[in-house]
């Protein structure tokens, strides 16, 4: 997934070749992880798609299936990887795991710590944070969901910065042998309270630490723990809000008939064809128009960060 | 495992400040940021006093100051914030998370009448060497009201004072966080009002990493091209193109502690030079091989007789809040020091040219989004994610609708992010009073191949 060996420098201009994972997108809501392997071939409501087509085709290609079905193929990115990666448990999704990275001031050579490791989403985008020299020290106490986790690492070609270690971070906390040595930390567990004095042995000074929750109740209790020896406290909520765009014709209005706003026929707005010719014809001028779609998710969970007390 | 963490290039990751350094002092949490470069000239003015930097070098970011009276005048002394006597004691305390509090503002009259220590006194007690929080004590001791007051108003009044009466510097590391929030809170204009959260959304939309070759365009100071910086450390090349034949501003990239290699990743090339006879990308996929790597330390010769220019002198850092002393001062960090946003050689627009970016990241808030995208697309490599900033919605919308008709993308999503931020104390929970309303929108998507 990423460039990590400056020989594979600009992956995207490398065509598909046998053993690559790619992306196959239908649509905006329908992705899927694939492995190429030469005499496999996909199915779908489009059709049958061949492998072996595929290989030699760069990224970002559109294939075509028996009955003429297309697809595109493309090359994975973490947030491509968020949308596709099979779910063990809840995960972190783009806003949540773009702000969490920002805030905890993650830059390459940074080593980082994750407990628990879930579905490994925020992972993935973790270790491009830290790529090539740094590292992710990722832990979960469910062995089999561990082990889970390490397959996707290997199979998106991460596995060279990030470790997956089996433990109970609340239970027993970091391993002591990163005391002192860590950049930021990251809990996304029931009762992280449990596991902030670990986390303060395991930050360098002035390291930042984040906690996930999606219960108020948690963050008071989080906050509570972390006045001891962080400081820099801070709990944000963060929401995306996406926008429908359409094209629609706007009736003027002459003498005295009123105003009306009228939709062109809604066709599936992302893969509107080329029934160009006839929009021409109609009155009135065509502006793409926007507004916010309809249903949203509401809350995802509270993050809360602090910054290890600084005495030396 | 412990060699993974092996820091040494002084600059970006480093704990500890160093003479010529740039760092951002919070004042009175954030009353005033102000972003400096250590060197022992370098004054601070903080209420009347003017103190010199000099005792922030080769401490570690994070540290806390404050300022005493020796004998030679005011100067920063190092605070151990273990000592911190504010609000945080109380909610260690935390007595009254139970406690019904049963004192509440009926008996505070607002007549001036309640401080019986006059403006004379205060100064009398300085000009004697009392130290800021003694004097802070003696506010309180003299104050006919103070008892009165809730548990929250005294901690309140009590925080007002510290911050007249002994100030707190806080040395903080300038990271694409800390810059994007101290110019969104003084400076909005300045960087297109591009919100921290915006900000991160268009690193990660652009799959921002390092070995990759990012296409910027960046009319937000610079904000943009170094928090892409940042995120490549110096592996990969941020090429920063612009419109015409004056490239854009950065100066905000001089505010980060980028060492040399990361100023090196940073390049500048007009967007004629980029698109000129631009047949490149279509023909040359699929040749990837390893003679294509261009090697980094290409025209070292040209590049490395610039000086840094950016040095904080003697002179004072005055009222405004967010400043980068630009002078020439015979303070020179490091002459031999890369200035970043060279401009690229032509080596690499070549090898740009027949392999195309790999992500584009746009920030541009006087420019229209279609007419900028239509001409930026065609250079990048096709899958290539893309993430375009505008503070205004209908620029965006369109600019989407085009790309559909014209097939060139898909994933195309406009999106806006809202941020929250909460006050977290015992009983006392809920959302902060005042919010930021308002960050932006970002259209994404993915280049797809037009064959």
């Amino acid at each position: 997934m990423l460039a990590i060996e400056p020989a594979k420098k600009l992956s995207f201009t490398r065509c598909i070749s046998d053993g690559d994972l790619v992306i196959v997108y239908e649509r905006h809501d329908n992705m899927r992880a694939v492995k190429v392997s030469e005499g496999s071939v996909l199915q779908n409501r489009f059709g049958v798609f061949k492998h072996s087509d595929w290989i030699g085709k760069p990224f970002g290609t559109k294939v075509f299936s028996n009955k003429g079905g297309f697809i595109y193929l493309l090359a994975p990115t973490p947030e491509l990887w968020t949308l596709v990666l099979s779910h063990r448990t809840q995960i972190l999704y783009l806003s949540d795991i773009s702000f969490v990275i920002m805030y905890l001031e993650i830059v390459p050579g940074c080593v980082v710590l994750e407990s628990g490791t879930g579905s490994g989403s925020l992972t993935t985008s973790l270790a491009r944070a830290v790529a090539p020299k740094g590292h992710v020290y990722t832990f979960d106490f469910h062995e089999q969901r561990a082990a889970s986790a390490r397959e996707d690492f290997e199979k998106t070609g991460l596995s060279s910065l990030i470790t997956v270690g089996v433990r109970d971070i609340q239970g027993e906390g970091f391993p002591n042998e990163f005391a002192s040595t860590v950049d930021s930390v990251f809990l996304d567990l029931p009762q992280p309270w449990l596991a902030i004095p670990s986390a303060g042995k395991m930050l360098k000074d002035d390291g930042v630490l984040c906690s996930f929750s999606p219960c108020i109740e948690q963050v008071q209790r989080v906050c509570e723990t972390l006045r001891e020896n962080f400081t820099d406290i801070r709990t944000f909520e963060i929401l995306l809000r996406a926008y429908d765009v359409r094209e629609a014709k706007l009736e003027g209005c002459q003498d005295d008939s009123s105003v009306s706003v009228v939709a062109l026929p809604s066709k599936k707005r992302r893969q509107r064809s080329s029934e160009g010719s006839n929009a021409q014809e109609t009155q009135g001028s065509s502006i793409a128009m926007a507004r916010p779609c309809a249903e949203a998710k509401g809350h995802t969970g509270y993050l809360t960060f602090a910054r290890l007390k600084c005495f030396s | 495992m412990a060699d993974t963490n092996n820091q040494s290039d002084s600059g970006q990751n480093s704990r500890l400040t160093w003479e010529g350094c740039s760092v951002l002092l919070d004042i009175n949490d954030g009353d005033r940021l102000v972003f400096a470069r250590l060197s022992p000239a370098a004054k601070l003015k903080i209420g009347n006093n003017n103190c010199s930097l000099q005792p922030l070098i080769g401490c570690s970011f994070g540290s806390v100051f404050r300022v005493e009276t020796g004998s030679e005048g005011p100067y920063l002394a190092r605070f151990n914030s273990s000592s911190e006597g504010n609000v945080n004691n109380v909610q260690e305390n935390n007595g009254f998370q139970s406690k019904e509090e049963s004192r509440d503002n009926r008996e505070l009259v607002d007549d001036n009448k309640a401080q019986s220590l006059t403006g004379e006194d205060i100064d009398a007690m300085r000009r004697e060497g009392v130290t800021g929080d003694e004097i802070v004590e003696a506010l309180i001791a003299n104050s006919a009201t103070f008892e009165k007051k809730t548990l929250f108003s005294q901690e309140k009044y009590r925080i007002k004072k510290q911050k007249k009466y002994a100030p707190k510097v806080l040395l903080r590391r300038p990271f694409a966080r800390s810059i994007c929030e101290a110019y969104f809170k003084k400076y909005p204009v300045r960087i297109g009002f591009l919100r921290v959260d915006t900000l991160s959304l268009l690193l990660s939309m652009a799959n921002v990493s390092a070995n990759s070759d990012v296409l910027v365009v960046d009319m937000v100071g610079g904000l943009l091209t170094g928090a892409v910086a940042e995120r490549m450390g110096g592996v990969g090349h941020v090429c920063s193109t612009y419109v015409g034949s004056t490239p854009y501003p950065m100066e905000i990239v001089k505010i980060f502690n980028f060492g040399n290699d990361i100023c090196k990743s940073i390049l500048r090339s007009s967007l004629d030079d980029l698109s000129s006879s631009n047949n490149g990308t279509s023909e040359q996929i699929g040749q990837h091989d390893d003679s294509l790597i261009v090697k980094g330390g290409l025209n070292n010769d040209q590049i490395s007789s610039v000086c840094a220019e950016e040095i904080c002198d003697g002179s004072e850092i005055g009222k405004s809040n967010i400043l980068l002393e630009d002078s020439n001062s015979q303070v020179l960090r490091n002459c031999k020091s890369v200035k970043a946003g060279q401009k690229a050689p032509e080596e690499f627009i070549k090898f740009w040219k027949e392999n195309g970016f790999s992500s584009l990241v746009v920030a541009a808030p006087d420019l229209d989004a279609w007419t900028l995208v239509k001409d930026l697309l065609p250079l990048l490599s096709s899958s290539a994610p893309f993430a375009i900033y505008h503070q205004f919605l209908q620029p965006l919308a369109n600019c989407m609708h085009n790309l559909q008709l014209g097939k060139m993308a898909i994933g195309l999503q406009i999106s806006e992010p809202w941020l929250r931020e909460y006050q977290v104390l015992p009983s006392r929970t809920h959302p902060c009073m005042q919010m930021s309303a308002f960050g932006g929108y970002i259209l994404s998507g993915t280049k797809i191949c037009n064959v």
